[in-house]
Order: C-alpha cells, then structure tokens, then sequence
C-alpha cells in the first residue's frame, strides 16, 4: 500500500535529462505544462505527445514507472472527461436520448482534457524522476532568489523542502517497522468498523509522531553542530553551470512551441 | 522433548516479479524443541530478522511453511492472531514501540488484545514486571519518563505479559552499555528458569550466545549455516570467520595459545571458561604455568 506512493520518487539511470540543469529542467517543464493547454488542434496536441514520448524515451525511466503514476489521477481523468462529454453542448448532437446529450464538441473536449491530465502528470513525474530531490530543491531556490529582496525566505523554503522530501521513505519504513511490533502484540489493524479502526491506529501514530520528533530533534543538533545558520553567506560545493545539452534543450522546446503556434494559426480549432 | 516450532523450506523472496527480487531467505528447514534457548547469529542482512517474522505469521514464507506444534500457522489465516499469541516477537529497539499514557497500560496492550479478563491482565503484567525488574512505583509513570534501559525493560515486558510458549528476542541488547547489556541477558536467563518457554535469542554478539544458549543457529546469505549445540558450532571458528563472525575474543586467545604448544582446549566461549580453564592448566603443569 505504502510503496505505491510516487511523489518525489528519483529513478536512476545515466541518461542525458538526468544530467541536466536541474534549473532548465524546472523552466522546461512549466513550459511544457503551458504547451499542453495552447495545443487545441489534433496535429498540434500530436506534435506535443510525440515530444513528450521522445522526453519519456530520452529518460530511460522504466514506462512501468511511468504508468504507475498515472495510477492515481485514474479517477479524476474519468471524471473530467465523463463531466465534459455530457455538459459540452455546442456542436452537432451525437446522442440524444432523456437527457443524455452528447455532442461532437463534448467528445472532443473530453479526449482533450483526459490527455492533457495524463500529459501534465507524466511530464511532471519526469522532472522528478530525473532529477535528485537535492538537485530539484536547489534549482527551485536558484530560480526563486530573485524574491529574496522581497523579504521571501527562499532559501529556508527549500531547505525545508529537501528535509521533507529526503524523510518521506524514512517515514514510510518507521510505519511499517511500527505496524509489525504493534502486530506482534496482538493490535488488529484490519477488521472492525470505521471507530475501531481509527482506534486502531493510535498504537502506530503516537510511536511515530515520537520518532519524527526526536528526528528533527537530531537533525537540528547535527545541523548546528556543523554551524548551519540559514543562507546567508553560504557558498556551495557543486556550482550549477549551463551545457550545451540544456541550451540545445531549450531550443528543441522553442521549435515545439513555434510548431505548436504555426498549426493553431493555420489550421481550423477543434474546440 | 518434543519439537515445538518447525520450518520446513522456508524461502522467502523481496519484490516477487520485479527486477529488484532477491532471496532474503532460501530454503531453511530446522526444529526447535521446547525449553531450548537458540541463539541466532548472522552478518547484517544475513536474513536472520526477515526469518524470525516468518514464526509468528507477519511474513508468509514464498514456499515452504512453518509449523506451530505441528501445525502450518497459515493452514487458516483467521487464526494467526493467535499465533501471534503464542509466539511472542519482540522487534530491535521495542522501546519505539510504548504508546500508552503509563507503563502500566503499554505493558497490558497485548493481553488486553487476547482478550482475558481484569484480573488475568493484572495477574500477568504484575509478573512480567517482575521478570524484568520494574519497581510498582513505574506503574503509573508515563513510558516516555523512563530511563533508555527502563524503556528497553517495559517493552520486553509487554511481549513477556502475553505470556508466549515460545519467544523471540531480536538484539535486545543493541544499543545498550555493558551494563544494560549484562542486566537484559541476566533477566533472559531468569525469565527461562521461571517459565521453562522456548526461547530465540538473535545477536551479533557471539559473546552473549554463548553465555545463554543451548543452540545455535548461523544464518548466512539467506541460507541456513549451521545449526547445533553451541560447542559443536563454536568449534568452527574459521568458517566462522569467513562469514564475517567473529568468534568471542577469549576463543581466539585460547585458540592462540594452543597454536603456542599450550595444553588448554580451544573450546572456551565465555570467560568464566576461560578462567577455569586456565586454573586447571596451572594445577595440572604447575611449572609451566602461565
């Protein structure tokens, strides 16, 4: 049950998006997002998954890992797409029956926003994938520096950030250890209604609660053992430069968007 | 004496059908008879912690099965609670384990779960209290209170409440100083001679299987070592060695001292041997002596 959760998973492999800037990674990414809404033609939302396939391939990511994260979205992309097909009432009438109303423009909008979801979340869990939540947090307090001089803690945000992400399976594996011991004195954590069950899991909360207290606890110490006071003055051991392969990147998503631009100006919009 | 806990093949396989799958258990057969002590040793990820949980039925064995006084614990599933009754598993580190506003109720967690009455409850925590020397004066205490031996007690303290025929202890001294250590083996010994249960001991020190057990049992690269009386295992030393084992350091002396054309055996494990063993040699040879 626990190990289904992928938000922050790191896949390791050595490919090219992995030895990105993480900072590029992050800007493409939010990029890419935009160009799943601007694409509203069938050729155009061609071109974006077939960039998306190539990204998706370039990264080596198993498409198992991949799929598993779209697992989760399953039931607001039937949603989405179920609420679109029957409310979308322009264009010609397909079905018509009681009140069931389905037009051309409902299926359309529907395929649409089913696969723009499915697009956001595997792009999204590919910035992840490929890049260390060390790595992401530093792009992101790179990228968000600027608001510093708006009195914006960003530096402690994304100290924060990376502390949370790097305690997640920490977390995950106290439960289970928690889970196991409490089972060993007989605590039932499966059967009963609602009431006991939620009854049944203070055995396994109070313990961990405990646990991430003393951990932060250690952590703090360790953290002011080894003089850590904030961002201020700090230097870093790995400076993040541009490659060419981020500026080559950059370019290939810029010929996307100029693609994406050309056929939405070009060619009559579906919806 | 007849055999209570058996495992018959046990293998056990991590992430079935994945790339990542690996074998933390493979093919372990052994029988454990009632009132044994077994000491269980093994290099880290040896596969002698994902082996203990195959006992009490929080890991089901890939194949294989593990028998309970003869019978497969996983023959009706409906009837591994109770399993987990008799079979009483106290996990390394249990002090993170106290949940309870006082050590009096952590302590009756798991007979509350077995379902006895008041009194029986009272009856069992009292004694288990006993065993592991916590003052009635603790009672009332919040868990969270007590000293970091005090909590490493209370909590072996609420498997012992259960009362189980056989009971498994992994590194209950880890983490412990010596002294911590010599009080948590002492209240072992006793908690066996009151009872008479089975008892599994895992350890990394060979030290302490020594002083305590009657068997024990080597876990190597999730396969099954050796098995057998502790002077018959101990006597391997060097096999012993190439697992990663380290025989206890008064072995290795004496075993260093008849390589040196001493006349002592190389068959001490605890100090108290060795002690015996050394006055034995200066009676015996007078001259020589050492």
């Amino acid at each position: 049950m626990l190990s289904n959760i992928t938000i922050g998973q790191y896949y390791p492999t050595k490919s090219v998006l992995h030895r990105m800037d993480a900072r590029m990674k992050v800007i493409l990414t939010a990029a890419f997002i935009v160009l799943i809404f601007l694409a509203n033609r069938v050729a155009s939302m061609a071109l974006v998954l077939t960039f998306l396939g190539i990204t998706v391939a370039l990264s080596r990511v198993p498409l198992k890992m991949i799929l598993r994260g779209l697992k989760a979205v399953v039931i607001i992309v039937l949603l989405t797409a179920v609420l679109n097909l029957f409310y979308v009432r322009e264009g010609r009438t397909l079905v018509d029956v009681w009140v069931i109303h389905i037009t051309t423009q409902g299926v359309y909008t529907a395929v649409f926003m089913a696969v723009r979801i499915m697009a956001l979340i595997v792009s999204s869990s590919l910035l992840t994938y490929t890049t260390t939540p060390t790595n992401l947090t530093d792009g992101l307090e790179r990228l968000l520096s600027p608001l510093r001089h708006l009195r914006v803690p960003v530096h402690d945000i994304a100290m924060m950030m990376t502390i949370a992400l790097r305690f997640i399976p920490t977390l995950i594996d106290e439960v289970g250890r928690i889970m196991n011991a409490q089972k060993a004195r007989g605590a039932d954590l499966e059967t009963g209604n609602l009431f006991q069950r939620a009854k049944a899991l203070v055995p396994i909360f109070i313990p961990l609660f405990i646990s991430a207290f003393r951990r932060a606890y250690e952590l703090a110490f360790a953290m002011d053992c080894r003089c850590y006071r904030g961002g201020e003055g700090r230097t870093r051991m790995k400076q993040m430069k541009l490659a060419l392969r981020d500026i080559v990147a950059l370019l290939i998503l810029a010929a996307v968007l100029a693609g994406v631009i050309t056929i939405n100006h070009f060619l009559p919009p579906v919806m | 004496m007849s055999v209570v806990l058996e495992a018959k093949n046990i293998t056990y396989r991590y992430g079935e059908g994945t790339p990542f799958e690996t074998a933390a258990v493979e093919d372990v057969s052994f029988a454990i008879e009632r009132g044994e002590l077994v000491g269980v040793i093994g290099h880290t990820g040896s596969g002698k912690s994902t082996l203990i949980q195959h006992f009490n039925g929080l890991l089901r064995p890939t194949s294989g099965s593990v028998l309970l006084d003869g019978e497969d614990i996983w023959a009706d599933p409906a009837r591994l609670r109770g399993v987990r009754f008799r079979v009483g598993l106290c996990f390394q580190y249990p002090e993170y384990q106290l949940f309870e506003s006082t050590v009096y109720a952590d302590m009756a967690f798991g007979p509350k779960n077995m379902g006895l009455d008041e009194a029986e409850i009272d009856r069992r925590v009292r004694r288990a209290a006993q065993f592991v020397g916590l003052k009635e004066s603790y009672f009332e205490k919040s868990p969270f209170d007590l000293s970091g031996g005090e909590k490493r007690r209370a909590a072996i303290a609420g498997v012992m409440a259960m009362e189980p025929e056989v009971l498994i202890l992994d590194e209950p001294t880890a983490g412990l100083d010596p002294r911590g250590r010599d009080t948590i083996l002492g209240l072992i010994r006793e908690y066996r001679q009151a009872t008479g249960s089975t008892i599994l001991l895992v350890s990394h020190s060979m030290e302490d299987v020594a002083k305590l057990a009657t068997k024990v049992l080597v876990m190597n690269r999730a396969h099954l070592a050796m098995y057998g009386p502790v002077p018959e295992v101990y006597s391997r030393g060097e096999e012993l060695v190439r697992m990663g084992l380290n025989v206890p350091q008064v072995t290795r002396i004496f075993m260093e001292l008849k390589k040196r054309g001493y006349a002592v055996s190389d068959q001490v494990y605890t100090v108290a041997q060795g002690r015996e063993e050394l006055m034995r040699l200066k009676r015996g040879e007078g001259v020589q002596g050492c």
